[in-house]
């Protein structure tokens, strides 16, 4: 059965040091209730508010990146609506029409060798937040915590282009890393980015899910949506075109509790914002000023550093651990052993949110640990031991294999003392090994054993065929 | 009894030599506001601190420190303009105790001049209104006949000077509200050009038409007070980019081949006939001034009110939004109340007019409407520019009533909105375009003030009170009622 879907992506612009129309911070995380407030933000009387011009650049930035136009003149629209939420009962926003643009529109994204279509793109401020007292249900009161009030937002919206969830998920990854290699937005940060999603299933009504906490909630939500209104219509039921929520706990998205009128926005020009006109030239500087994306860095890596398509994939998802992998090849010249490093290993060690910056693992040791394999100075399963000591403690590699003794053996003379007694001990292997090729790896074993694994493997085998032969 | 009506200028002078001091002087003006209060009933609140402010100025005097130049010069302050600590209600019950938290910026540059706020003058309820009838707080009176309405919506600001009970004022003006309380109190008031003067923590009623403006009885104290407060405002994205300047240096320069034109619309057969005579009494002095005079057209007037009232109502509805009983002014135990029901009955406490233009301002904004109204109200706007920019070409200065009709009787016109609303068709048209506008004292009739008012192109506030002055000159008003 055929599905639509198209997603409503809101991304504050974290790496801005104030609000979008203010002087408070624009970090408003983990402050008192109320404290990161000031009378524009508060929107009291006779308050004006004053443009972050810094966040027209990003906007602009992300407008480019998505192969968006951009307008010549930026204008700012009154969206009127009536909630606790918004010190001055209406967002100050952007707005598609009367020969006015938003920040960006007619945009088009490749993601995976598929393409989504972005309708607008648009610079909005945050409103403040709801907080209740243990649950919604519970609580007596609504609280309202302003902190948030202003920050700025940026309004993705894309057409329905999806027709997998899957494809959500890999198309929200992209974005992700292109909003890091930006440097516009922390998307670690709690809500920081949010997506509201909506779905329609067999040319069947639009169902708009809000509430989705975070990204990888999206694709489980649209997963859920689809089986909902496809048993709606298998009971002979029309789906109906509504807004739902997503409830994470339980997994499943339920209708809204308040049933969402239509609403008029009012829509019109904000009169304390005069037309920004910077001209087609501010485009073309910021195109100029532009980093390195994505797509760019990953063709790089597996130009410049011989990595595989799949690996750079995993790299460049995550722009933290694309910057872990480069200054570790810096340290340390094989490459595509820091990178297998950091893909198969490292990451089993991550968690889905906080990724690998959680770790105290630093490029440093990563590369220092592939060396070390490298120059045999420790076995592979030792650095792995080693790995799982480091990523808690921030130790080096070589403090932890010299504290586990775990250093190999590569030394001659000690490896020919040990295999000395083990020739002693098991004299009568070591006639069976000369016919008999397996047993070799028997004494090999032994070897292994009386060193705890330390003797360097290769160096060992060498020594006992050399004595082996000379016995013979 | 010693004068209390002084000219700002004179006045700061003299106490900047120690001839005069300001705790005198200002005691003075608080028994005479003390006195007439009854009756006229300008101000909303006083400032309690305005004797010892007058005092640290004395003292600064003693002490031979620079002065500013408005140095112990007593003012009223419109109670829609934000003052840091001193109560701001914009004469409305949702806003009964609000005391603001910062000052707007024209406050802080008349104080950093040494002017002392003596109080917060009345108005209509958000400054919406021609009377000043509608102010939670109860109406002002005309000085002149307390009878009548001061005009409004500051008609606080105006009375006060008239009654001599302040030496400057400041006013704000959406589609009149400076020009038309001076013209029915026989003061000066100026709306000076859209971005000349900062409008941050000037409480918002219709943004894009609205401005701060000074108020005085002679033009070279209006001038004066507007050296002090004009100027770009990096708190406010609307002002212009430049700067201020000293208004009243060439304010005696007469206006000699200055080319005048007389709205011919603005003095037509649905004009009070004494109003239409006055402006032509007036263009005759002119003209004695070496001016000249001509008969002009503005052919986009008829469509001026339409649009103003659209305009500003619409964005009254959006800027109004934010009370709401939630987080300051007027407060409601919200026990057992849902949000929108907490809503509907904190903002029921507005005034009927604002509660009107609330509504139609909502209507004219809605889907399916915004063309019909909003947009086509702009594309007016644009027009009316045009021809403007037009007739500037041509001419210096243009010259109408300010109001086309006498002062109205307390509760004359309260019930009729529209004719209330009719009666801003002279002074609409420079809010509209953003032009600056002057309104001085041109005559009087059975005992009723008439004013001139003098409109110029963008930034001509030089050329405008050099008009204004002149004509003074030649045009002896009273500006105060005997005290």
């Amino acid at each position: 059965m055929s599905v639509k879907i198209g997603l409503e992506i809101h991304c504050q612009l974290t790496s801005l040091r104030t609000k979008l129309f203010c002087s408070c911070s624009a970090d408003y995380r983990d402050k008192g209730p109320n404290t990161n407030v000031c009378p524009i933000c508060l929107g009291l009387p006779g308050t004006l508010p004053l443009l972050n011009r810094k966040a027209l650049e990003y906007a602009t930035m992300i407008s480019i990146v998505l192969n968006s136009k951009t307008p010549s003149t930026a204008a700012f629209y009154r969206k009127n609506y009536f909630y606790p939420d918004l010190p001055k009962n209406f967002q100050i926003t952007q707005y598609n029409a009367h020969e006015i643009t938003s920040i960006g529109f007619d945009g088009v994204v490749e993601y995976d060798s598929k393409k989504v279509r972005i309708r607008r793109i648009q610079l909005e401020e945050d409103p403040g937040r709801l907080v209740y007292e243990g649950s919604m249900e519970t609580s007596l009161y609504t609280l309202v915590d302003y902190n948030r009030a202003g920050v700025a937002l940026v309004e993705i919206v894309t057409e329905p282009d999806f027709e997998d969830p899957k494809d959500v998920r890999l198309f929200l990854n992209k974005l992700v890393s292109i909003l890091e290699h930006l440097g516009v937005c922390d998307t670690k940060l709690e809500g920081s980015v949010r997506c509201d999603v909506n779905v329609s299933l067999a040319g069947g009504r639009k169902v708009e899910i809000k509430n989705i906490g975070s990204f990888s909630e999206a694709e489980k939500a649209i997963i859920f949506e689809m089986s909902r209104q496809k048993s709606v219509g298998m009971k002979g039921m029309e789906v109906k075109s509504e807004t739902r929520h997503w409830d994470d706990a339980r997994r499943v998205t339920i209708q809204s509790r308040v049933k969402e009128e239509e609403q008029d926005y009012r829509y019109f020009p904000e009169p304390d914002i005069p037309a920004v006109n910077f001209g087609h030239e501010l485009t073309e500087i910021l195109k100029k000023r532009m980093p390195e994306l994505p797509d760019a860095r990953k063709a790089r890596f597996v130009e410049k550093f011989g990595l595989s398509e799949q690996v750079a994939q995993v790299l460049i998802n995550d722009k933290y651990l694309a910057d872990f992998f480069e200054e570790g090849a810096e340290l340390y010249e094989n490459a595509r052993e820091v990178a297998n490093w950091i893909v198969t290993d490292l990451k089993g060690y991550t968690d889905e949110f906080d990724g690998i910056r959680s770790l105290r693992i630093k490029p440093l040791h990563i590369a220092e640990l592939a060396k070390m394999v490298d120059q045999s100075v420790i076995s592979r399963t030792t650095a792995k031991q080693i790995l799982q000591e480091i990523v808690k403690s921030g130790e080096m590699p070589s403090q932890v294999a010299e504290k586990l003794n775990a250093v190999q053996i590569s030394d001659e003379k000690a490896l020919i003392d040990v295999i000395d007694r083990v020739f002693d001990a098991e004299k009568s292997a070591v006639k069976d090994a000369l016919q008999n090729e397996n047993t070799i790896n028997f004494l090999l074993g032994n070897v292994m054993q009386s060193t705890k694994g330390r003797a360097d493997p290769k160096l060992a085998l060498e020594l006992i065929r050399k004595k082996l032969a000379s016995i013979t | 009894m010693d004068p209390i009506t002084l000219g700002a200028n004179e006045l700061a002078t003299q106490i900047k030599n120690g001839s005069v001091s300001a705790e005198g002087y200002v005691a003075k003006i608080l028994d005479r506001i003390k006195k007439v209060e009854n009756s006229i009933h300008s101000y909303i609140s006083l400032n309690d601190r305005a004797v010892d402010e007058a005092r640290r100025i004395d003292k600064m005097v003693k002490n031979g420190e620079r002065m500013g130049r408005l140095a112990g010069v007593p003012i009223a302050v419109k109670d829609n303009i934000c003052t840091r600590g001193l109560r701001t209600t914009c004469a409305s019950k949702m806003l009964e105790d609000y005391v603001p938290p910062y000052n707007a910026t024209v406050i802080d540059r008349l104080q950093q001049e040494g002017a002392i706020i003596l109080g917060k003058a009345n108005l209509d309820e958000f400054a919406m209104g021609s009377t000043t009838e509608f102010s939670s707080f109860g109406p002002t009176r005309n000085p002149w006949d307390v009878n009548r309405v001061p005009g409004g919506s500051s008609g606080g600001s105006a009375a006060s000077l008239a009654a001599a009970e302040a030496t400057l004022a400041l006013g704000s003006d959406t589609g009149g509200s400076i020009r038309c309380p001076a013209s029915f109190c026989s003061v000066v008031g100026l709306k000076p050009t859209y971005g000349l003067v900062s409008r941050f923590g000037l409480v918002s009623f219709a943004n894009s038409l609205e401005l701060i403006g000074p108020m005085g009885r002679s033009a070279s104290d209006v001038a004066l007070m507007l050296s002090c407060i004009a100027g770009r405002d990096s708190m406010d994205h609307t002002t212009l980019d430049v700067d201020s300047m000293d208004y009243t240096a060439k304010i005696k320069q007469g206006i000699k081949g200055v080319k005048i034109g007389i709205v011919k619309e603005m003095i037509s057969d649905d004009v009070d006939d004494v109003v239409a005579k006055s402006v032509h009494e007036a263009a005759n002095k002119l003209e004695s001034l070496d001016a000249s005079i001509e008969e002009i057209s503005i052919n986009s007037l008829q469509y001026a009110l339409a649009s103003y009232y659209t305009i500003a109502m619409a964005e009254v509805s959006s800027n109004l939004a934010r009370y709401d009983g939630v987080r300051y002014g007027l407060h409601m135990n919200p026990e057992g109340f849902a949000w929108n029901a907490y809503y509907t009955k904190a903002r029921s406490n507005f005034g009927s007019e604002v509660k009107r233009r609330i509504m139609i301002g909502t209507y004219v904004l809605s889907s399916g409407y915004y063309g019909k109204y909003y947009l086509k109200a702009q594309q007016i706007r644009t027009l009316m520019r045009q021809e403007l920019a037009g007739i500037f070409k041509k001419l210096d200065l243009l010259i109408a009533p300010t109001m086309p009709v006498m002062p109205f009787k307390i509760g004359e016109k309260i019930d009729e909105p529209l004719k209330m609303y009719m009666a801003d068709i002279d002074t609409v048209i420079a809010n509209l375009t953003g032009i600056p506008a002057i309104s001085v004292p041109c005559t009087f009739k059975d005992n009723l003030p008439i004013g001139l008012q003098i409109m110029g192109n963008h930034l001509s506030e030089e050329l405008l009170l050099r008009a204004a002055y002149a004509f003074e000159q030649v045009n002896d008003v009273k500006k105060v009622v005997e005290v």
